[in-house]
């Protein structure tokens, strides 16, 4: 005999969205700080530091989200870490985010003119210093953008954990399916949720880029 | 306890891995030619359909961008029979990839034909090309040629995403790889293989793609290369 | 006792020799106008001169520093010669005032009341004290070089170079820049600018350099190099100059 689908079931589905919140937020955090070492390294003058950095992308970028969340689900355990799946999950998560933003960032750098480079290095500027007071704080502006678009991603990436049982909005859709048989509605609410997480971010960057490339046409 | 890797058992079910490298192949090659099919048709539609066409379009791709595959899988999967369309596992995993990637790659295609000069328009109907002709050689070639590497990315993260339909039994590469370790209880090796398997994919299928670019843009603009056919 | 000393200095890209054995002396206070077609090698000598290009062979000693191609010590160096841009390379995220006090207060640690001092000081010497906390974008052309050229000044160097400063400028945008650049050669600041301006050349440089194909071609006061040029290439060069719009 199937559940009805009502008030108690939205209500656990509902729930189930500060995990999903709370898990986007923690592999941002985490990939982003994680990110911003490897793009330092990708634009190191050292020749090892970038290799390593353009190794660690290019695996990041090349594996499915998925294959990261089992491997830290059984590697971590291997390593002496007896942690909770949710733990696995989010660090699977942030190694996700930081390959990413990594890439991200490392354009952004990138980006800024060479020139810049030039008048803070010909005012006996550090390397550390022209970075710190001149390259990054562009950097920041032209990153910004497409790293609130990929915080997208990130949102959306957390419905993988399901599989290990971190009951966010995904998986709680899933249970209330199997109890229910109401496809439409649950999964319905599902994308619903998400949606109205993820419509403002895309569109705050569809501004944000919109903003960016007026100011570098003046 | 100390841990020894043990990757016996899992090259014992290789081929196991291989029938999963091949579904993950037809998912690949199949979602990518109809997404990409959808993504051409959707680009464009802009100008030539009605306007709530055009919205209805618009809101279509929104929906996609702002929800995760796995919920358009479950939808697809669980939600179509409820109105008496009931897909197997795999043709619903082909329907996803393709009404997924067919709103990415229209998104992508679109800021290439948006950035077709008009004088390159004004130029192809001033050699008497027809409409049509202008659109097939002077807007979209040159507008895929110039995102085919934003496309690539994208082809790729289909591939890959491929592992998704693992949730809903689905024998691709990540389904075959669970199978595997339950069968032999070597989890973590075979992830590694897997991982590994994934990773030379993602860079064969970006030299197949790199191939099919340098094979279908030559160099110079379909507007020449129409000129010079014609001479 | 010479502050600027080019002995010999050979600069490749790759196979291309475009420095080829470049010799000169500057003297203190000296202004030295640097002249010569594009491709001359005019601007490359000008930038070999504060490590921004690598020199293969050859040796250069500015300002008590040397450049010779081993261990330079060109954080040191720049300290003491500061140069300006064609495209005045501001930093565009911050302020006027914060772009000249960054690097003194960065680079020599000067505590900050005494970096806005001298910024303040340097930035009414090229005439834009109302524009302290306004950003680059909103000043003009010759506003924004005038600033490059304090935010050089504010390091107190002892050497500037200038690298065709007015090239990028509209005709009346560049009289307020070369009115500055005047005044700075007034004061008695060593100065070697590469430029278009013959006129403004000639009218303060103490020494006039003509480069042609990598190499020195001609050197002297103005009223010789532009009075009575000895080579061809230096006749031609400035009849042409002058057709472009840069008489003597």
């Amino acid at each position: 005999m199937n559940q009805t689908f009502g008030t108690d079931q939205i209500l656990f589905i509902v729930g189930a969205l500060r995990w999903t919140i709370l898990l986007t937020v923690f592999s941002l955090l985490l990939g982003g700080a994680a990110g911003f070492v490897v793009a330092l390294m990708r634009v190191s003058p050292i020749r090892a530091a970038r290799w390593a950095a353009i190794g660690y992308i290019g695996v990041i970028q090349g594996v499915p989200a998925l294959m990261l969340l089992f491997l830290s689900f059984y590697g971590l355990p291997l390593l002496g870490f007896d942690l909770p799946p949710l733990v696995a999950a989010s660090v699977s998560l942030a190694l996700y985010v930081s390959g990413y933003l990594a890439d991200i960032w490392r354009g952004a750098i990138q980006s800024v003119a060479w020139q810049q480079w030039e008048a803070s290095g010909s005012l006996a500027m550090t390397r550390f210093q022209q970075l710190r007071y001149v390259i990054l704080p562009q950097a920041m502006r032209i990153a910004t953008p497409p790293t609130v678009g990929f915080a997208v991603q990130a949102v959306k990436n957390t419905s993988i954990v399901s599989i290990v049982n971190v009951v966010e909005v995904a998986r709680a859709g899933q249970l209330v399916n199997n109890a229910t048989y109401e496809p439409f509605r649950v999964y319905g609410l599902v994308a619903l949720l998400y949606f109205a997480i993820c419509w403002p971010m895309t569109r705050l960057a569809a501004r944000l880029e919109r903003k960016l490339d007026v100011r570098r046409q003046r | 306890m100390p841990f020894t890797f043990t990757f016996g058992p899992v090259w014992a079910h290789f081929d196991t891995i291989l029938g999963g490298v091949g579904e993950t192949l037809y998912l690949s090659a199949i979602g990518i030619l109809l997404g990409l099919a959808l993504g051409v048709a959707l680009a464009m539609s802009r100008g030539l359909v009605p306007g709530f066409v055009q919205g209805a379009i618009d809101a279509y791709i929104e929906i996609i961008r702002n929800t995760p595959f796995l919920i358009q899988l479950f939808l697809i999967f669980f939600g179509l029979p409820l109105i008496g369309l009931r897909l197997d596992a795999q043709q619903a995993a082909v329907l996803t990839i393709m009404v997924n990637l067919g709103a990415y790659a229209s998104e992508i295609i679109r800021a290439g034909i948006d950035n077709i000069h008009p004088s390159q328009l004004e130029a192809g109907a001033s050699l008497a090309m027809s409409k049509l002709q202008v659109f097939r050689y002077v807007v979209l070639m040159p507008a895929l040629a110039k995102v085919w590497p934003s496309l690539t990315s994208q082809f790729v993260l289909t591939m890959l995403g491929t592992s998704i339909c693992s949730f809903i039994s689905v024998q691709e590469l990540s389904g075959s790889a669970s199978v595997v370790e339950s069968d032999t209880f070597r989890s973590f090796e075979t992830y590694i293989v897997v991982t590994v398997i994934y990773l030379l994919l993602s860079l064969l299928l970006r030299l197949v793609l790199f191939g099919c670019g340098e094979v279908l843009f030559p160099r110079g603009s379909g507007l020449r290369r129409l000129m010079e056919g014609q001479r | 006792m010479s502050v600027v000393s080019v002995e010999g200095v050979v600069k490749r890209y790759g196979q291309l020799e475009v420095l080829k054995g470049v010799s000169l002396e500057v003297q203190a206070g000296q202004v030295v106008a640097i002249i010569g077609r594009s491709g001359s090698g005019k601007s490359t000598l000008l930038r070999c001169m504060n490590g921004l290009e690598a020199i293969q062979e050859g040796r250069i000693t500015i300002a008590g520093h040397k450049i010779d191609g081993t261990n330079d010590d060109l954080r040191a160096l720049r300290q003491d010669v500061g140069i300006v841009f064609q495209s005045y390379n501001l930093f565009p995220h911050l302020r006027v005032g914060e772009n000249i006090m960054l690097a003194p207060r960065v680079v020599k640690k000067v505590p900050a009341a005494e970096a806005e001092r001298v910024a303040k000081a340097v930035l009414a010497e090229v005439g834009l004290p109302d524009k302290w906390a306004s950003y680059p974008d909103n000043l003009s052309g010759g506003q924004q070089q005038r600033v490059a050229i304090a935010r050089s000044l504010a390091m107190q160097p002892k050497i500037m170079l200038f690298d065709e400063v007015t090239s990028a400028l509209d005709p009346e945008l560049t009289l307020e820049v070369l009115a500055t650049m005047e005044r700075l050669a007034e004061a008695g600041m060593t100065m070697l600018l590469v430029t278009h301006e013959m006129a403004f050349a000639r009218k303060i440089a103490d020494l006039v350099i003509f480069m042609h194909q990598g190499k020195v071609w001609e050197a002297g006061p103005p009223a010789d190099l532009f009075g009575a040029p000895q080579t061809a290439e230096l006749r031609q060069f400035i009849g042409s100059e002058a057709q472009n719009g840069h008489p003597v």
